[in-house]
């Protein structure tokens, strides 16, 4: 097994963490795992993007070439990597910010609308944390446990009290992934 | 002791002070800024020093000075500042003083591009500053050596009392893998006798210099030098292989760009194509010898780095006319990608099986 | 028989390179002196320059260390780190430190650095045969400069002390001469006091020594420094720029 996941957004819609708990998580769980951020100017305002690798071998090349997931949280992102997912691969979309539908008919695409549910919950920066919770429904790739237990790892001690609301994010995203009516099946 | 996820950068920092480093003059460029950031953070929690210097040569200068006065010490920089470093890096290796420089390679030359590439083996292996010096350099190809390989590079360095250069570049500064931090084999480490701590009147007056003005003189001490570096080759070798005995065609890359050729070899091997690698762990001493394990029925030694071709020289060096080396280079800060080794090590093969 | 004079301990018995009627030695023997006088001889750690007195550490009896061209402020910043509780000093020329090194002197400085130098300026490049300083003279003439020193094409000399005494780490500055007896004792008060000022801890110190090159200036040494006088300290006035409060 190996996931290859793209996590891709604006600055600040918190790509980097997703990628992150997911890279943490996989450790916890033994895995092998490799995060890689895209750097430099480009982070400054514009999209961000990490690659993540979750195998159960020695991870070779950390870029990621081919994607088995990509999360997209911004229209230039879906523009960006959706033809960089291989054939039965999936696609998590913020339908809250992005309009369009995907062009790939041999994926599988998640529309969830992440923002809007993280502002139900009173809180419009869990949306990442929203579409975390529809990837990790959809995939399995980590337990939801492993996750939480990552939380603290990567956010520090002082945010642990920011747990049940983010866990309660992650829960209304899985059952908007359950609930999706996939495109392609 | 548990795995922690860090990010390249961070980790050297964090194994430089596992392995009592105290002293850390640095700065700011990317893509290695986490590396000072993160001294100036944790330097004061072990009663150490972080200092931002003026410059890079200042920052090399101050690293002379603390490692001339006995201290572990480390500094670290990318491409074009290390440039700025050579002058101090030659009188510490003339000087013969240990310390860590970390340089976490971006594209060049000039500016350049913040962008990860390899574009400074040869500053790194041949010298990059004046007369005939040598540095061990250390290539990690993930988080974990990149760790090891710090500490290791302490010990090295106060070992032969010669400065330790890790070349990575900004893929391997920037991303996370899990690490744990282990000491490395104990080594016998000399009692740095030669620093200059003052006198306390109890000892002739200790001086740290490169400079020879008598001919003679400094033929001798260029001897003395050249016979170390004969130690360090016999000793301190390391290289990673793959299947080189009996594989048709042999990758040699190392540090990140080693990582990809894996990925790209594993699909090859599904394909059914034979494909060995040498992964120089130690760019300085190069792994020559390595390369006279290959078989006779190889076909072909690929070269991939991230330039337009430098570390190939040393594998020609050390094929010896054996077998045709091909090289393969992405530049500017663009990485090569599994499908284009693939493609490129089909070519060699003469097209696909 | 009664000892009226001893050599400092500050100073080895090795003979000196300096060319004849060179105030270097001078210097030399001053800074040894407060050294040994202060009680820190056992504890300095000096740093050389490249440039005439490249061989200091020859020459000074504690632990020396031979810098780069201009870094030597940066090497002694990297010692008085790790060991805050010796004495570090530098002895470094006009081209040295007021040329190709001002960046690390002048951070040094700005740093509130707690180590001590000693700027020789003798308005010339002495090592390398005479070519012109940043402190040369309107009108001097030297190797890189044989029509004179001229205004409009390399500016007006530097005048390093005043430049220093503007930086608030810079808490001992003073301009001195060794050009007559007098001259050499008020100069090696101020190296006292400059370096009471690291002892105690308050901060960066410099004294700025105008010097005599015969050999490069094409006199004798009398000549020499009857020059120094006439030329030099009209430009470079001599006097105390800054002194923290207690080493008054």
């Amino acid at each position: 097994m190996e996931e290859r996941i793209v996590v891709a957004g604006f600055g600040g819609q918190g790509v980097m963490a997703i990628g992150q708990l997911l890279t943490y998580a996989g450790m916890i769980e033994d895995k092998h795992v490799s995060w890689l951020p895209s750097y430099g100017p480009e982070m400054r305002g514009g999209t961000a993007n990490c690659n993540v690798i979750v195998s159960d071998d020695a991870i070779g090349a950390p870029v990621i070439e081919e994607a088995s997931a990509a999360i997209v949280m911004n229209k230039p992102s879906l523009d960006k990597f959706e033809n960089n997912i291989v054939k039965d691969g999936k696609l998590f979309i913020n339908s809250s910010l992005i309009e369009q539908k995907a062009e790939r008919e041999d994926i599988d695409v998640y529309y969830i609308p992440a923002n809007e549910i993280a502002n139900e919950l009173g809180n419009d920066k869990v949306a990442n944390m929203v579409i975390l919770g529809a990837y990790l429904e959809a995939t399995k790739l980590v337990k939801q446990e492993s996750v939480l237990e990552a939380f603290t790892k990567v956010f520090g001690e002082n945010k642990a009290h920011l747990l049940p609301l983010n866990k309660e994010a992650i829960e209304k995203g899985a059952e908007a992934a359950k609930s999706q009516e996939r495109v392609t099946m | 002791m548990t795995k922690v996820l860090m990010k390249g950068n961070e980790a050297i920092g964090a194994a430089a002070i596992e392995a009592g480093c105290k002293y850390f003059f640095g700065y700011p460029i990317t893509p290695q800024s986490e590396l000072p950031e993160y001294m100036s953070k944790e330097m004061p929690k072990v009663g150490g020093v972080f200092l931002q210097a003026e410059s890079e040569i200042a920052a090399i200068n101050m690293v002379y000075g603390a490692s001339g006065s006995g201290a572990r010490v480390m500094t670290s920089s990318s491409s074009p500042g290390i440039s700025l470093k050579q002058e101090g890096i030659s009188y510490i290796a003339g000087a013969e003083l240990p310390c860590v420089i970390v340089n976490i390679m971006r594209g060049g030359p000039g500016l350049g591009s913040i962008q990860p590439s390899q574009t400074d083996y040869f500053q790194a292996t041949r010298g990059g500053g004046n007369g005939d010096y040598r540095l061990v350099v250390l290539a990690p190809a993930n988080v974990q050596e990149l760790v090891d390989l710090i500490i290791e590079g302490f010990d090295i360095a106060d070992q032969y009392r010669n400065p330790v250069m890790i070349l990575g570049d900004g893929m391997i500064g920037q991303m996370m893998e899990p690490v744990e931090f282990k000491q490395p084999k104990k080594r016998d480490l000399p009692e740095k006798d030669w620093a200059t701590t003052g006198t306390k009147g109890k000892r002739k007056p200790n001086i740290i210099n490169s400079l020879y003005l008598a001919a003679e003189e400094l033929e001798e001490h260029n001897k003395k030098l050249q016979e170390k570096y004969k130690t360090i080759k016999e000793n301190e070798v390391k290289v990673e292989s793959y299947n080189i005995e009996d594989a048709d065609i042999v990758i040699a890359a190392y540090g990140t760009t080693s990582r990809i050729a894996k990925t790209a070899i594993t699909q090859l091997e599904n394909e059914g194509y034979k494909v060995g690698l040498i992964r120089p762990i130690t760019l300085w001493p190069f792994p020559y010898n390595e390369f006279n394990k290959i078989g006779d029925n190889c076909k072909g030694i690929l070269t991939i780095e991230m330039n337009t071709g430098q570390m190939v020289d040393d594998v020609k060096i050390a094929t010896k006319g054996r077998f045709p080396v091909e090289f393969y280079g992405r530049t500017g800060g663009m990485v090569p990608t599994p499908n284009e080794i693939v493609k490129k090590v089909k070519e060699i093969y003469g097209g696909e099986k | 028989m009664a000892v009226v004079f001893e050599k400092t301990k500050g100073l080895t018995d090795a003979q000196t390179h300096y060319c004849p009627g060179c105030t270097h030695g001078i210097v030399h023997r001053l800074v040894a002196e407060s050294l040994e006088e202060l009680g820190v001889l056992d504890e300095a750690i000096g740093v050389a320059p490249v440039g005439c007195s490249v061989l200091a550490y020859k020459y000074f009896n504690c632990d020396m260390h031979e810098a780069a061209h201009g870094r030597a402020p940066a090497v002694a910043t990297g010692i008085k780190r790790v060991h805050p509780e010796n004495f570090v000093f530098t002895y470094q020329g006009d081209g040295d430190l007021a040329s190709i090194g001002t960046a690390e002197i002048v951070h040094a400085a700005h740093r509130g650095e707690k180590i001590s130098t000693i700027f020789i300026n003798n308005a010339i490049y002495g090592m390398t045969g005479g070519q012109m300083a940043p402190t040369t003279l309107i009108g001097q003439k030297a190797t890189t400069a044989p029509y004179g020193r001229d205004k409009e094409h390399c500016g007006m000399p530097l005048k390093m002390a005043e430049m220093l005494a503007t930086i608030d780490g810079a808490q001992f500055v003073e301009r001195v001469a060794v050009n007559t007896p007098g001259n050499a004792r008020k100069a090696k008060k101020a190296i006292k006091k400059c370096f009471q000022t690291q002892i105690e801890g308050k901060g960066f110190g410099i004294v700025e020594v105008l010097s005599t090159c015969p050999t490069n200036w094409g006199y004798t040494p009398v000549e020499a420094l009857k020059w120094l006088e006439e030329n030099m300290i009209p430009y470079y006035p001599l006097g105390n720029l800054r002194t923290p409060e207690e080493v008054e």
